[in-house]
């Protein structure tokens, strides 16, 4: 196993580089000089605008400025914002934890939700169970995440008024306002995972069901659910697992959204409102840190399903 | 994938032109075979639907979808405006209407950029192997480690906000899927004898690549397109929602849902007409994709 994971690390190395090439290039799509961006107000002042040129090594030749940048990135220095002149890294250490509650919030609503459906949806394969759980899968992953949340936030908030519409209460402050607050979002979060889920459950259900052990364990006379549940969820459950951390991704665009209909301050409000402002390094430095996070989460993905699977122990 | 999806003209002397029975050929057995999905042809119903809708929206709308009317606004849905009218007094219906070109638009042309990129790209991987595909598919990594909407999102931002550079930034970070599905039905279908076959008579790489190993990927190349078609739909509504899209007063879906937010409790009918739209549209690109699928290849259920 260590020798595998040796070469997956092997492997993920020149990902990451390539991942921070491509976050570097993105600066060059911008149209116009990031100096007179940044410069507001004093864009006429030349001494300003050069003191700025070097302080970002805008001077330099390209691959010269991107060895100063990657230098910075391998030290911890994301840059700084050029709006509110803090640390990139400071403001996504500030909102990261937010949307971690949310996204842990809506994975576990999408396992509640979609492992049970689609254990239900290969037991009953090809009957009403089936069919229904099906198409409401289909239908979840057809609907966009923000008008579900605005549909909820009209029926939930507007009309029962049983939950505010937006805002946030942090985890810490007021546990329950925070659930309160963070409930219904995490929920519209979760919608598209749970359907994914589903459909992966449910595949991979039907071909444990189908092996051997399986019915050596109905033909000891074991009941069907003890079957489903002990010997053939077991395994389905693996590929389960990982798929988890791929969906990842889905989460962090998901929240994006999600946090922009519920006005939650979190990683994704501020992707969107840097976009706005033209704060363009905090732009690059949530992308480099969610291809970070995504990447990591994938290795963790590779070892977990190691650890679970004894087949391939020793591999 | 296998030969026997493939029009059997491609495939002389392969084996799998005898599996088909009679005269039927395996391109109309699949048309047969997705015709027997009721669900899959009214997904393709609706989309016809839709695209007439989007080239007929000027004779089809009732009002002029950016007249405002200070005598007109935010009227409940009525027999003057069956979907209400909006907080400029503009008609819902009428904004609906022409909101399907730029969403129809956005989906077709993001996914020829995005196909356009990674078919090529996967062909030339598969095809080629050593360095060549471990490079393209190193890059195809790095870009999969950004989540889609993000690098969207970064795209458009850098790129600037309008409908064309939306389009560019769905097309690109959709790219990768489509360069891993061609690469792995090139892989697949450059295993068959007859590749083999044509490789040994002197053919040339490209004329091999090109005439016995493209026509294997258009199947998995065509179930992968209709299904991003939807997702590119969800995307482009989802960046004019944050409104690095199409810019007002033009319609666009994800727009008038931004604008409708503020009025939820006035104006409901405005948050509900447009996500309908989105949700009938995609629903039916996934119906119509899973149907194909389950036509192309009838071994995967």
């Amino acid at each position: 196993m260590s020798g595998s994971l040796g070469a997956r690390i092997g492997q993920i190395i020149p990902t990451l580089l390539l991942v921070s090439v491509l976050v570097f290039g993105l600066q060059q799509l911008m149209p116009g000089d990031p100096a007179l961006i940044m410069a507001g107000e004093e864009r006429g002042d030349p001494q300003v605008l050069a003191q700025i040129r070097a302080e970002l090594w805008l001077d330099r030749s390209l691959p010269e400025q991107y060895v100063h940048w990657m230098d910075g990135v391998l030290h911890g220095n994301l840059g700084y914002s050029w709006r509110i002149r803090q640390p990139v890294s400071q403001l996504i250490a500030q909102k990261l934890p937010v949307t971690l509650q949310l996204a842990v919030m809506a994975f576990a609503i999408a396992v509640l939700i979609g492992v049970p459906a689609g254990i239900v949806a290969a037991v009953y394969r090809n009957r009403f169970w089936d069919y229904l759980a099906n198409a409401i899968g289909l239908a979840g992953l057809s609907t966009p995440t923000f008008w579900l949340g605005i549909m909820l936030i009209l029926l939930v908030s507007v009309q029962l008024q049983w939950l505010p519409p937006s805002g946030y209460v942090p985890l810490f402050e007021d546990w329950r306002q925070s659930l309160a607050t963070t409930i219904m979002p995490a929920f519209v979060l979760g919608n598209a995972i749970a359907a994914i889920l589903m459909r992966h459950t449910r595949s991979a259900m039907l071909t444990a069901l189908d092996q051997d052990y399986v019915r050596t364990a109905r033909a000891k006379g074991l009941r069907e659910w003890t079957v489903v549940l002990r010997h053939a969820l077991r395994n389905a459950l693996i590929p389960v697992v990982t798929l988890g951390a791929l969906e990842l991704g889905t989460l962090l665009s998901g929240a994006v959204l999600t946090e922009q209909v519920f006005s939650i301050p979190g990683f994704g409000k501020m992707i969107v409102d840097a976009v706005f402002n033209r704060d363009y390094p905090v732009v690059q430095g949530v992308v480099l840190v969610t291809a970070f996070l995504y990447v990591l989460l994938n290795l963790i993905a590779d070892v977990l399903y190691v650890v679970i699977n004894p087949r391939l122990r020793g591999a | 994938m296998t030969a026997a999806t493939l029009p059997s003209t491609s495939t002389p002397g392969a084996p799998a032109a005898s599996v088909a029975p009679r005269t039927r050929s395996p391109r109309q057995l699949a048309v047969r075979r997705f015709l027997g999905r009721p669900v899959a042809v009214a997904g393709l119903v609706v989309i016809l639907a839709f695209i007439v809708i989007a080239v007929a929206a000027p004779l089809l709308a009732p009002y002029d979808p950016i007249a405002t009317s200070w005598s007109a606004i935010r009227k409940a849905p009525s027999a003057a405006h069956w979907m209400g009218t909006d907080e400029n007094g503009r008609d819902v219906l009428s904004r609906v209407i022409f909101g399907a070109r730029a969403s129809m638009l956005a989906g077709v042309v993001s996914v020829l950029i995005a196909a356009g990129i990674g078919v090529p790209a996967g062909l030339i991987a598969g095809f080629a192997g050593g360095w060549t595909d471990t490079i393209l598919s190193r890059i195809v990594d790095a870009m999969l480690a950004c989540p889609f909407l993000i690098l969207a999102i970064a795209l458009a931002a850098f790129l600037g906000p309008d409908l064309t550079n939306a389009m560019i930034a769905i097309g690109v970070s959709t790219a990768p899927r489509f360069m891993r599905v061609a690469r792995a039905a090139t892989l697949d279908a450059a295993s068959n004898e007859y590749v083999e076959a044509a490789r040994a008579l002197g053919n040339p790489p490209w004329r091999v690549a090109l005439r016995h190993v493209l026509p294997n990927i258009v199947p998995p190349v065509l179930v992968q397109g209709t299904l991003a078609i939807a997702a590119a739909i969800i995307a482009e509504a989802s960046l004019s929602f944050l409104g690095l899209g199409q810019q007002p007063p033009a319609p666009s879906w994800g727009s008038m849902l931004n604008a409708a937010q503020r009025f939820l409790s006035q104006a409901p009918w405005l948050a509900i007409f447009p996500g309908l739209a989105i949700f009938l549209v995609v629903l039916s690109f996934n119906l119509v994709g899973d149907g194909l699928r389950d036509a192309l290849d009838p071994r995967r259920r």
